[in-house]
């Protein structure tokens, strides 16, 4: 690590006016990403700024929305009976990360900006990373690359993007709330990341000053029939090989509206559209279940160690949506 | 979580719950890098990035910019400041003979190549943050099968002879089923939740080194060589030990380097190396291959056992576990051939892991007699019964004991084994496909030679005073039990001191063997106690005879030093225990018997059908090990095994990025072992059994017991429930999709 300036912001204001562009400047939620990095030597912020006390940590419910503060602790978020019941996707995607320990102290806008696990990001030995050090190639190309990416990747980067919360919130159409020096914005969640194409450094769309202040998303009562399933290499504590978020309305016994989102398999908050389209007005069946799942990976480019990955996504999204059908709604 | 609770039974001590717990969960045992010693510097090591080639330049510019800095030790200013070591494999004490910052060359990934000394941990960090290496670097041999990786004949480089007897091809032929394949193990890394530290002071020309240590004695000598300097200077101080595994038995590069930099400095130096640098300041388990052939008879008997392995070793040394010694006599068989490579590549020396020749080497051989039972359809446990023998088949030597097959008749008795639906793929519940797999467990009953001092007082206090080593695994509690038994006094009277090379020396903890040899040199200072105070051999000594003996004495204390040699041991046994050297005797390495310890590990897993992940929801084991001088300990290490052995089928393995042979995932999270939610029934029985020829006492280790055999075992449930074979570890769900 090495010495930085610390400040504690009271109010979004006073976080913004703490942010100096000329000077790498840090916002610390929960730091469970933020210290690691540091500590490794990955990120060298000059200027870290607390954003423990500023607000931002309220849960809203209502009939038809849900509002989730940027400082909600990812435990708290999890404990609502209430968004268990109605949006068990959404409580499970939290339920399901990191350890308990870990979800103490993160907040939901801290883990949808957490960084890659790749490797060869995390340590500085390595001399070829383009997300941490433009223009110097990529290790994880054809080094070790079990849980990299297939979807969305780039010949720059094949680095996995790693939340499991932002699957539910791709999935659930949310909003993000923020606010800069230029003011206050809402964008949808799918706009917040960018793929990584040639310039795997920038991987969301804020400005370096913006801060997150909320999630928000509309619940619909079908939303209780979702659920999140995570396959991994050991059953808690442990990143997703594949994951896959879904919510089903169905009626009739034919499918009204599909929401599929994947995890462990992209290198963003990656939502299956086109599997989703093709389950509209189907009956949830192994067929129909496993075309979806075939659409969701027919773009899937494997490399050397992750070439289980298509057919793991394939079988955990049709597992999913079996699964998803075989609940009362 | 079902778990059967260690109870006394025939041959067993009283289960005792550690004498040294509160201290540990308080935080008041003292482990070595709590030490305080006054004023510190603190040491950071700068370790190399590629693993061939040379260091061309140092750009310290930046980090002479750091406040606090205090020097920067590099093979520029240190060439031949740390003298040649001697290689432990070979009779010495050193984990590997490269020695550090002795020159440009770079002979592995995260070899030490500067020593950065602040006045605090963070500038000390910092600094070597900053510190720029330039190097050549030349193309490394990761692994087998790398281009320049170099095969030897370990008889021809460490003189190793492989059994052998009859004849193989005539045995294969004689067979009615036969296995022929190839097995793979990984390279695993033994993370101690303790970290390497080390705290070196002087006074003077004496040394005192704070640190974790599985051999203080050797520690002690070890140090003194690379630093040129006599024996009796160094102190090593080691009472508590956060976890070893072996990765804590031979003497790494670093003590010698903090030691040289505390006299540099005239103050006291500190170094705790991060997680990523104790994989390869340390050493590591080598990954091995294998070439198991296995015929039997129509009646199931074995006609023919051929092993041939290959590990993997560094370019200067030959560090070789050949579990062959192990496979070719565990069962009777009339043709047995072995032959073991070793595969120099540039990587850390390997060392020691955990029961290190039996993990490897008998994952293929278990495996295969799963394999071959059911070719002849046949139960695997009745295979294995069909082959159990009281005398090893390669030297006809009597086993001194062996209770493999009541093992196995509890275990499966346990377990449920008889419900087992014999065909692969044919348990199931709902979407999950269960697989139930079982294999044998063995680990060679060694003793070295061990000293110890007992003091008795007449008030009944009782001290013992041995350097032997408490790793996490109850020693302290069972050295305290057989003190308390043999002198009449309760285990609360009892105090123990371990862990400081100022004490009587014991052997390494290390193959099993502390509780055995050192119990036995207790035991024999407290029989020489009880002849002072007249109490004869078998009777038993209370205080009204403890009190009368003293007064006929008339002394306040009785102090006896004892030293103990086992069965089979050389006269130098003990000069050379003084040099800090163990010499380890008994397993197959007897000229008039063999000795073992045997237990048998049943695994159920449950497998997705459509995902695939592997769940362990059960895994039974029971063991005999002679005389259990505490169960409850007994209990903890063998539940621990079983975790270790689950832990090394699935989820196990140091990744490598083969084109520049460095490691992967060398932290906690990515390198993977198992959690709470993936261990769930874990049963430990303890099978009663007596041996009377061991030792006096009739103890066999069981350290190293647990963790055998349960690769396979999972392996062979992950076939019953799958119908596929994976021969290579871990088994990670890929190998089972598609
Ligand atoms: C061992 C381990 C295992 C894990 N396993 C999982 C897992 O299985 N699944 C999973 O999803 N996650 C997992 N995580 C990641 C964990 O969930 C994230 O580290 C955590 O959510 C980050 O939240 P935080 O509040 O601690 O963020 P911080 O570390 O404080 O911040 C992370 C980043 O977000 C920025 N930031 C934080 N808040 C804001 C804001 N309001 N506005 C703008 N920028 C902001 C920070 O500047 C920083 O760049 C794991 C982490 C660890 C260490
Ligand atoms: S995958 Fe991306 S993060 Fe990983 S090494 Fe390549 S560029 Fe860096």
């Amino acid at each position: 690590m090495r010495p930085f300036i610390f400040e504690r912001a009271t109010s979004p204001e006073s976080a913004i006016a703490a942010f100096h562009a000329d000077r790498a400047t840090s916002f610390l939620a929960g730091g469970t990403t933020l210290l690691d990095l540091m500590k490794l030597d990955v990120v060298r912020p000059e200027r870290v700024i607390d954003i423990n006390a500023l607000g931002a940590n309220e849960i809203e419910i209502s009939e038809d929305r849900l509002r989730l503060g940027a400082s909600v602790r990812m435990a708290d978020a999890e404990a609502q009976e209430e968004l268990r019941r109605r949006v068990p996707m959404l409580t499970q995607s939290l339920a399901l990360a990191a350890s308990t320990q870990l979800r103490h102290m993160a907040t939901l806008a801290g883990n949808v900006l957490q960084r890659t696990r790749c490797p060869y990001f995390r340590d500085v030995s390595w001399s070829a990373c383009n997300k941490r050090l433009p223009g110097s190639g990529c290790a994880a190309m054809a080094g070790f690359n079990r849980q990299h990416a297939v979807l969305g990747a780039s010949d720059a980067c094949i680095a996995t993007y790693p939340s499991d919360f932002a699957q539910a919130l791709i999935a659930l159409d949310a909003t993000v709330d923020v606010v800069g020096r230029r003011g206050r914005r809402q964008l949808p969640f799918a706009k917040l990341h960018v793929p990584p194409g040639r310039t795997p450094e920038v991987e969301t769309t804020l400005a370096p000053d913006e801060l997150i202040l909320g999630f928000e998303m509309p619940i619909e009562p079908w939303m209780s029939r979702s659920l999140y399933l995570k396959i991994r290499d050991r059953d808690s504590y442990e990143f997703a090989l594949a994951s896959a978020a879904v919510a089903l309305e169905v009626d009739g016994g034919a499918v009204r509206q599909a929401r599929i989102a994947l995890g462990g398999v992209a290198a963003v908050p990656w939502r299956a559209r086109e599997a989703e389209q093709a389950l509209i007005g189907r009956v949830l069946d192994e067929a129909s279940c496993q075309l979806a799942a075939d659409i969701a990976f027919a773009k899937a480019q494997p490399r050397e160690h992750n070439a289980y990955k298509p057919l793991l996504g394939r079988q955990t999204v049709a597992r999913a949506l079996l699964q998803a059908a075989a609940m009362e709604a | 979580m079902a778990i059967i609770g260690p109870v006394q039974q025939k041959n067993m001590g009283p289960p005792h719950s550690r004498i040294d717990g509160r201290a540990k969960v308080t935080g008041a045992a003292p482990y070595a890098s709590d030490f305080a010693v006054g004023r510190p510097a603190y040491a950071y090591f700068v370790t190399s990035s590629i693993a061939r080639g040379r260091i061309t330049g140092f750009d310290m510019a930046a980090a002479g910019q750091v406040p606090g800095l205090l020097d920067i030790l590099t093979y520029e200013t240190m060439r031949g400041a740390v003298k040649k070591p001697t290689f432990f494999a070979g009779g010495g004490y050193a984990g590997t003979t490269i020695r550090p910052l002795d020159g440009p060359e770079i002979f592995h990934d995260g070899q030490i190549v500067a020593v950065v000394l602040a006045d605090s941990y963070e500038s000390a960090r910092e600094a070597a943050y900053k510190v720029k290496v330039t190097c050549q670097a030349e193309q490394p041999a990761a692994t087998f099968g790398s281009a320049g990786a170099t095969t030897e004949d370990a008889a021809d480089a460490k003189g190793h002879e492989d059994p052998a007897v009859g004849d193989i091809a005539a045995g294969l032929a004689a067979a009615s089923a036969t296995v022929d394949a190839d097995y793979a193990t990984p390279t695993q890394h033994h993370n101690p939740i303790e970290l390497f530290t080390t705290t070196c002071a002087w006074t003077g020309d004496k040394l005192t080194v704070y640190e974790p240590s599985q051999i203080v004695h050797g520690l002690k000598h070890g140090v003194a060589e690379q630093l040129g300097i006599p024996p009796d200077h160094v102190r090593i101080v080691s009472p508590f030990v956060g976890g070893a595994f072996g990765s804590k038995a031979s003497v790494t590069p670093r003590t010698a380097l903090a030691a040289i930099a505390a006299r540099c400095l005239g103050r006291p130096v500190k170094l705790v190396l991060t997680r990523e640098q104790g994989f390869s300041v340390a050493t590591y388990r080598a990954e091995t291959r294998h070439h198991l052939r296995l015929g039997a008879d129509a009646d199931g008997k074995f006609t023919a056992l051929s092993h041939e392995a290959w590990e993997v070793t560094s370019r200067p040394d030959s560090y070789l576990v050949a579990g062959t010694d192990t496979t070719a006599r565990l069962y009777a068989c009339p043709n047995v051939f072995t032959k073991v490579h070793l595969v120099h590549v540039d990587r850390n020396t390997p060392g020691f892991m955990r029961s290190p020749p039996e993990v490897p080497y008998l994952f293929p051989l278990e495996c295969a007699i799963d394999e071959v039972a059911e070719k002849l359809g046949l139960d695997p446990i009745e295979l294995r019964r069909r082959n159990d023998t009281m005398k090893e088949p390669i030297g006809g030597l009597p086993y001194t004991s062996r209770s493999l097959m009541e093992c196995f008749d509890q275990a499966a008795e346990s377990f449920g084994w008889a419900r087992r639906s014999a065909a692969p793929a044919s348990m199931r519940d709902g979407d999950w496909l269960i697989g139930w797999g079982c294999a044998s467990t063995c680990y060679p009953t060694a003793l070295a030679p061990a000293t110890a001092r007992v003091i008795l007082w007449k008030d009944g206090r009782v001290k013992v005073e041995t350097a032997a080593h408490d790793l996490g695994t109850g020693a302290y509690t069972a050295l305290a039990q057989v003190a308390a038994e043999r002198l009449g006094v309760p285990v609360g009277q009892v105090t123990i001191a371990l862990g400081d090379s100022d004490l009587p020396p014991s052997p390494v903890a290390g193959g099993s063997i502390t509780t055995a040899s050192v119990s036995s040199v207790i035991a024999k200072a407290c029989d020489a106690i009880r002849a002072k105070l007249g109490v004869n051999d078998s009777a038993l000594i209370d205080p009204g005879i403890r009190v009368a003996g003293f007064e006929r004495l008339g002394v306040a204390l009785v102090q006896e030093y004892a030293e103990f040699a086992p069965h089979g041991a050389k006269p130098e046994g003990i000069d050379k225990l003084y040099a800090g050297l163990s010499t380890l005797k008994g397993g197959a390495m007897l000229e008039d018997r063999i000795q073992y310890a045997f237990g048998a590990e049943f695994v159920e897993v449950r497998i997705h059908a459509r995902t695939r992940e592997i769940r362990v929801p059960r895994v039974h084991g029971a063991f005999a090990a002679g005389r259990i001088v505490n169960p409850k300990t007994a209990h903890s290490q063998l539940m621990g095994g079983l975790i270790w052995g689950v832990s090394s089928a699935l989820h196990e393995a140091t990744e490598m990025d083969l084109g520049t042979a460095r490691y992967i995932n060398d932290n906690f999270a990515d390198y993977l072992v198992p959690v709470n939610a993936d261990i769930e029934d874990v049963s430990v029985i303890l099978v009663p059994e007596r041996d009377t020829q061991v030792n006096p006492l009739g103890i066999k280790g069981l350290g190293e017991l647990g963790n055998v055999g349960t690769n396979a075992a999972v392996a062979n449930a992950v076939y019953h429930a799958t119908g596929r074979r994976i021969r290579e570890l871990p088994i990670r769900l890929e190998k089972l999709l598609a």
